[in-house]
């Protein structure tokens, strides 16, 4: 795991300049029949072009949204969002719906899970590439669009390029849907790649692939990246930083390396100790986070996580009554939790880290 | 994409031929088996009280006492190669293809038939295009603004639409535009090679309501159909890639939601073509459908025949060319 680290060189050293992507405190509410849904409820975070963050959460923890309001296609009509989106200083929330939409495909681009379901049917891969150049670029041809989806999608390797550009999306592998996605995404070069579960709806030989071609590209545009996943083993290979999300909210932030090997919150602690690994003792079983995800309308009071939290009680009544605040717990690295850096770092490496 | 077609095209002639055989046995063997002997069955084609003699005659001439098979053999040459009656004094001809011969009339069914076919084209097709247009255009829009006001009148207008039928708007708009003001009157068909503007001008009322009925269909298939593929996930990476919301909407969604929109046109231009009894009724057009009510009410089975193997020949012709186009619409049917 850290030796995969290892391969993305300017992990370790924090980047210098403005960052290219700069959300602060971003709130997406939903009105609904139930109530209202706070799904993203006060998340910041930088990124700088050439870095890779990995978003994790269970489902319903608000890392789907935080993606799709950046782009901003969450439903708008019963969508309450505020907070700040910088992207290359400029705030996309302040900006028109139109303003986005000629940003989005251009400067940000999105792969969603299943490549299945996220190509149209009646259409052909080339069609559907062509189509996300031509929306950019307006005054090329068809032919130069057409040059452009083949070379794309030999880029993201898929062979013969030439032939396969006219196949449709169910012609196509999973893997290969997948690829022709990333095609999709990257064929105007954009400075922002959003893959939203990129790997989930594929068989586990192909995921690795993607990843791989995934920090290929990366390393090559020099784009960045945002990854949102439940699979920590994904966010492990590739991310740079790390956001951990629940109930809507960050819990815990910090460089990908220290949050594998020194996790401050109990909920990151849970994630970890639930992740198959390869390289520790064989363990009885998996210890899986107890409970279920929290409700988004009715929120627990206090810190969200403390109905599942196996410390709760050790933060004298706070977890219930007072939501913590995303502090530094050590240089760079932020977490939500009651309990004092002290407590917890004592809890970890005496009763978390021999089960890891 | 060849083969496939000749495939088809011999399947649908193969279920012509099932139609007529079954359509032949419903006028000719139930009456059998209902007890009505072929001498009563001859006596339809004569006078009131006919003689014994009389009743022989239209029964060997007719083939009446031949068996039924041969009747039918017989049926089908005269579709491919004409036949010839011995009725009263002088032979008639029926000519090719002879869908069979009135003798009440004293007419071949066929000519009788091609006669109408124009004006029920003409009023099928008029109205499907006006239905089309009307029901896909609303429910499009119905489907963007779900629960608008809009959509609610849309919709309330489409039950409205599905629920009245066409003897009542048919009959409301001709006593509202031909009688109270009577811009639109003395209605009569004129073929659209004659007069295309007096034509366009004398059928529109029966377009509009023939349209009303279908286009509240359309719409409310268009709408459902709308609102399940704009939720899919192609609509989101549609949007992903930066495309205006007029270009997602026509160019991803109803694509998509169109498919089975075409699947019923098909049906249902197939089973209009076939005759639409009602409106043609009330607008007094001298349609298939009106040739078919009056071959009912004069009990003559040769026309009725005629007609009901007309009437699945469209059918079956328009699902064929709707299957043809299924594969061009929808790439994941293949065509073997």
């Amino acid at each position: 795991m850290t030796e995969l680290q290892n391969t993305t060189a300017p992990a370790a050293q924090t980047p210098a300049g403005d960052p290219f992507l700069s959300v602060r405190d971003l709130r997406i509410h939903f009105d609904t029949d139930d109530g209202l849904v706070r799904s993203v409820d006060g998340v910041s975070f930088d990124l700088h072009k050439g870095r890779t963050l990995g978003i994790v959460g269970e489902s319903g923890s608000g890392k789907s949204v935080t993606s799709l309001g950046i782009m901003g296609l969450h439903r708008s009509k019963r969508a309450r969002i505020s907070g700040e989106i910088r992207l290359n200083g400029e705030d996309l929330i302040a900006a028109g719906p139109d303003r986005v939409r000629q940003l989005r495909g251009r400067e940000m681009a999105m792969i969603f899970q299943d490549p299945l379901t996220a190509m149209h049917p009646y259409y052909t891969v080339g069609q559907q590439i062509v189509e996300a150049y031509r929306v950019h670029h307006p005054d090329a041809t068809r032919k130069q669009a057409r040059t452009r989806a083949i070379e794309m999608l030999d880029r993201v390797g898929i062979p013969q390029p030439d032939r396969r550009v006219d196949d449709y999306p169910h012609q196509f592998s999973g893997g290969m849907r997948q690829r022709a996605m990333i095609a999709m995404a990257l064929v105007n070069d954009p400075s922002l790649l959003i893959a939203d579960e990129p790997t989930t709806a594929l068989d586990v030989t192909v995921q690795a692939q993607i990843l791989d071609l995934i920090r290929d590209l990366q390393e090559e545009f020099g784009s960045a990246v945002i990854i949102i996943t439940h699979d920590l083993g994904v966010v492990a290979e590739l991310a740079d930083d790390i956001l951990v999300m629940y109930g809507g909210k960050c819990v815990e932030r910090g460089p990908a390396d220290t949050l594998f090997d020194a996790p401050e919150h109990p909920y990151t602690w849970g994630l970890l100790g639930s992740m198959p690994r390869l390289d520790r003792e064989l363990q009885d079983r998996l210890v899986p986070v107890r409970g279920t995800p929290p409700s988004l309308i009715n929120v627990p009071s206090g810190c969200a996580f403390h109905p599942r939290c196996p410390y709760a009680q050790l933060t004298g009544g706070r977890s219930t009554t007072e939501v913590p605040v995303l502090a530094e717990a050590v240089p760079g690295h932020h977490a939500a939790c009651h309990l004092a850096a002290a407590e917890r770092h004592r809890i970890f490496t005496e009763e978390i880290a021999p089960r890891l | 994409m060849f083969a496939y077609i000749i495939r088809r095209t011999f399947a649908a002639l193969l279920l012509i031929l099932v139609v007529s055989a079954v359509t032949f046995a419903i006028f000719f063997l139930l009456p059998r088996i209902a007890g009505e002997t072929s001498d009563q069955l001859a006596a339809q084609y004569i006078g009131k009280n006919p003689s014994p003699e009389a009743i022989a005659a239209v029964k060997k001439n007719l083939g009446f006492d031949q068996p039924l098979y041969s009747q039918y053999w017989n049926f089908l040459k005269g579709l491919v190669g004409g036949a010839e009656y011995k009725f009263g004094p002088d032979p008639v001809t029926c000519h090719v293809p002879c869908f069979g011969y009135s003798f009440k009339n004293h007419l071949e069914v066929w000519p009788e038939l091609t006669k109408r076919i124009p004006v029920t084209l003409s009023l099928a097709i008029g109205a499907a295009v006006l239905w089309l247009v009307s029901g896909v255009t609303t429910g499009v829009i119905s489907a963007l603004k779900p629960r608008s006001i809009f959509d609610r009148l849309a919709m309330g207008v489409a039950l409205a639409g599905v629920s009245l039928p066409v003897f009542f708007t048919g009959a409301l708009l001709l006593t509202v535009f031909s009688y109270e003001w009577p811009i639109l009157d003395n209605l009569q068909y004129v073929n659209f090679t004659d007069d295309p503007i007096m034509w366009a001008r004398n059928l529109i009322l029966p377009w509009i309501s023939l349209a009303f009925l279908y286009s509240a269909l359309y719409a409310r298939l268009t709408r459902a159909g709308m609102l399940e593929t704009m939720s899919e996930d192609y609509i989101r990476t549609a949007r992903a890639k930066g495309l205006v919301e007029r270009k997602v909407v026509t160019r991803h969604g109803l694509r998509a939601a169109l498919t089975p929109v075409v699947t019923i046109f098909g049906m249902d231009l197939g089973l209009l073509l076939g005759g639409a009894l009602i409106t043609e009724q009330v607008f007094s057009l001298q349609g298939i459908g009106a040739f078919a009510v009056q071959a009912i009410a004069d009990n003559d089975l040769p026309k009725i025949l005629g007609v009901t193997l007309l009437a699945a020949f469209f059918i079956v012709v328009c699902n064929l060319v709707v299957d043809l186009l299924y594969a061009l619409v929808d790439p994941r049917v293949r065509l073997s």
